[in-house]
């Protein structure tokens, strides 16, 4: 790969120098000079300078070494608690089963779990064409040095050309060990997955920069093509009760893969028991609720509604509410159907947690408030009144 | 304790912001720091150090100007400042990332606990922290909101989950990527900063870390940034005021309308 600049074309206009967010452009006498150090090819440059034309990276596509074409098939990770099938798995399925369409290729799961035979089976139903479930007591709950030695296992043995998981607390943590291993190419916390069928490529759309950015990433020489997807975005599969495949089962033995961490135990820490990460709906409460007591107004809305509770970080920061509740850039992002955001300005860091979520309904006092520039409903009024007699209005109607 | 605490220089990001006209991202004068999950891991190891003894080194791989977000961290009390940088690291992803880290640290010689922050605001992968775990062999916990107990074989945390916290034991040396919830970092004093303007930046080269070339920068890099553009901003909405009653009827029917209550 090279990046070059055409000096007879470059005019010095600095449209790239304020494009890059590498901070590698430089004018000097009045042409670009980029510092390779710096340069991560990202291409904002060539984008900035559409106009001169005076950019250009050349990528090599190359096959070195590894052989891609030997590499077949869609696989998934699914993620289970307490042999309870996660959201986000299903998701991947359904997401996997029309990459796997589109490459002519199959879908396999693999399923790490200990007694849970029948739902690992009724996979086949969602769309896998093949299950893979690993048995075994160590499997119960997630173990890095188990997880990452048998998900590599099944890698090697079952060479998939795309391997998805879901982009949670436990497939962010042990899915880039696995990359790792592998050396395949692992994009993070994808939003949206294509194909390029003629290259065989996978192209993973991921925000960074908190959300300022998109990048849409390749794996143009390795496998798998591993992505973690974040959960909410895709759709998720459909029971189809008529859909066969094949289901292998696989015993572990206890005590037969070598784990150097020891779960001592597990603590939930949620108020209400609906995980914000997986709810349909969120109320998130901000600094405008004034103190840990009104944070019942907020409760009770998201109760009558069916949803969790959320809060921007002054809210945590003041102590009202636990940071497993946090959402935006330094707490959870989250894509509900739809989030109510009460007393909350809309700082970019809260945004970055919430921007993605289908619909946004603030209520402010403040007609400025930033978090209006979002919202696909703007409420301007004082939430303590608003939010109790939306709550009794609801409580009325559904007879609660 | 010998610990050493992974550092990346990034942008301030509060700073970013998009040129609406272009649709680019606006870089005049945003200026670069150290990584604020990094601080939470530079904090940490410094609390570790007071408490056991030992030696908190940072070390970061970056271009040379690096060397000020590794300034940053001696102003907070770390002791030696390690810069891996050459021209061959240019476009590594994570995967190559990870493994010219984990280079760098063997290089270093022993250790007892390696800290990375839970993310980079930038990139925003949260795959170095496990990569330099899994290259360097040892044992690994992310999302460490607490550390419990540390003694000189094993350590006691916290790992922070979506519904809660897993209490997780593992033995020395290994590696944990930490959370914000885990402490507040201390602000650098003035003399922490006088010793950081004179402090010693010690470099690493690629020839040093005995690294496979093959393995190193873009060439090594499995992952490619194909492209990179900025998000159709979401435009609001309806905008409206008025008497209690009218909002609430007009809350209640935009919710029945959208036809999410179960
Ligand atoms: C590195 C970094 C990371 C961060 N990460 C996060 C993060 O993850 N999540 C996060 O949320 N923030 C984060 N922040 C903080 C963020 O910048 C804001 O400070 C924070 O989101 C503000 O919270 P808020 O909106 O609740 O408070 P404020 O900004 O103080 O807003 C309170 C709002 O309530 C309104 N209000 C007051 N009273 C009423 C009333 N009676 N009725 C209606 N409206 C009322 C006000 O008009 C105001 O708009 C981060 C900051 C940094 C620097
Ligand atoms: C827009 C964009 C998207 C990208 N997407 C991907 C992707 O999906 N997959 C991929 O493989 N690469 C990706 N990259 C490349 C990736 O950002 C770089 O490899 C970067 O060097 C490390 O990733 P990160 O910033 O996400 O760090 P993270 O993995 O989020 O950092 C976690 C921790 O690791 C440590 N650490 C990180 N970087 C360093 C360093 N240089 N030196 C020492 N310690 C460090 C710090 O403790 C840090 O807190 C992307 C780059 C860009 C610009």
């Amino acid at each position: 790969m090279a990046i070059t600049v055409d000096i007879e074309k470059c005019i010095g206009c600095k449209l790239c120098v304020r494009a890059c967010a590498q901070d590698a452009i430089e004018i000097v006498e009045k042409k670009a000079v980029i510092d390779l150090a710096k340069c991560n090819y990202c291409g904002a440059c060539v984008d900035a300078c559409k106009k001169y034309g005076a950019i250009t990276i050349a990528r090599e596509n190359a096959a070195e070494g590894i052989d891609t074409d030997s590499f077949r098939n869609v696989a998934v990770f699914i993620e289970q608690h307490e042999g309870d099938i996660a959201g986000v798995s299903f998701e991947i399925l359904g997401e996997g089963r029309l990459l796997a369409d589109e490459f002519g290729e199959k879908l396999i799961a693999v399923v790490l779990g200990n007694g849970m035979r029948d739902k690992a089976g009724e996979l086949v139903k969602y769309g896998a064409d093949k299950v893979v479930y690993l048995d075994g007591p160590d499997l119960a709950v997630f173990r890095d040095d188990t997880y990452a030695q048998l998900v590599s296992d099944f890698i090697h043995a079952e060479k998939p050309n795309v391997f998805l998981a879901g982009a949670t607390a436990v497939g962010r943590s042990f899915i880039p060990k696995v990359a790792a291993r592998v050396y395949g190419g692992l994009t993070a916390d994808c939003t949206k997955l294509e194909v390029d069928r003629e290259k065989r490529l996978l192209l993973q759309t991921r925000p960074a920069f908190g959300g300022n950015l998109m990048a849409t990433i390749i794996t143009p020489r390795h496998r798998p093509q591993m992505a973690t997807v974040r959960h909410k975005v895709m759709k998720p599969a459909k029971l189809d009760p008529s859909r066969t495949g094949e289901f292998e089962v696989r015993t572990i033995a206890g005590g037969s893969i070598a784990e150097r961490t020891k779960i001592v135990d597990i603590v939930k820490e949620v108020e209400s028991t609906v995980n914000i990460t997986e709810a349909d709906i969120i109320v998130s409460g901000g600094r405008g609720m004034n103190g840990p007591d009104n944070f019942a107004l907020i409760r009770d809305l998201a109760e009558v509604l069916g949803g969790a509770v959320g809060a921007s970080r002054a809210a945590v920061d003041a102590g009202w509410i636990p940071y497993s509740h946090q959402v935006g850039q330094t707490g959870k992002t989250v894509c509900p159907k739809l989030y109510v955001a009460c007393g909350i300005s809309g700082a970019v860091q809260h945004q970055a947690g919430m921007q993605s979520s289908d619909y946004i309904i603030a209520i402010n006092k403040d007609p400025d408030a930033d978090i209006f520039q979002i919202a696909n409903l703007g409420i301007v009024g004082d939430l303590f009144q608003v939010v109790p007699a939306l709550t009794d209005s609801f409580r009325k109607e559904l007879g609660h | 304790m010998n610990i050493v605490v992974c550092i990346k220089q990034v942008p301030g990001t509060t700073q970013v912001k998009v040129n609406p006209d272009t649709g680019t991202l606006i870089r005049d004068s945003v200026e670069a720091v150290l990584n604020p999950f990094d601080e939470y891991a530079v904090e940490e190891a410094l609390r570790i150090k007071e408490k056991q003894g030992g030696t908190v080194r940072v070390i970061t791989m970056g271009p040379p100007q690096a060397e000020s977000a590794l300034r940053q961290a001696i102003a907070m009390g770390a002791d030696e400042a390690w810069l891996i940088s050459d021209a061959a690291f240019a476009g590594s992803d994570t995967w190559a990332t990870s493994y010219t880290v984990s280079r760098g640290i063997r290089a270093l010689g022993e250790f007892d606990l390696v800290v990375c922050g839970k993310q980079a605001i930038d990139g925003d992968t949260a795959q170095v922290g496990p990569g330099v775990a899994e290259m360097l062999g040892i044992p690994f916990v992310a999302w460490v909101r607490k550390i419990d107990d540390i003694s000189g074989t094993s350590l006691r945390v916290e790992r922070l989950m979506e519904d809660g916290y897993d209490v997780v034991e593992l033995p020395l040396p290994s590696l944990i990527t930490v959370v914000k919830e885990i402490n507040e970092p201390r602000m650098a004093s003035l003399k922490g900063k006088m010793r950081a303007k004179k402090a010693d930046i010690r470099t690493l080269t690629a020839a040093d870390l005995g690294a496979d070339a093959a393995r190193l920068g873009l060439k090594g890099s499995p992952t490619q940034v194909l492209r990179s553009f900025v998000p159709e901003k979401k435009t609001g909405g309806e905008k409206i005021s008025g008497d209690v009653p009218e909002l609430v009827t007009k809350l209640k029917s935009t919710i029945q309308e959208l036809g999410v209550i179960k």
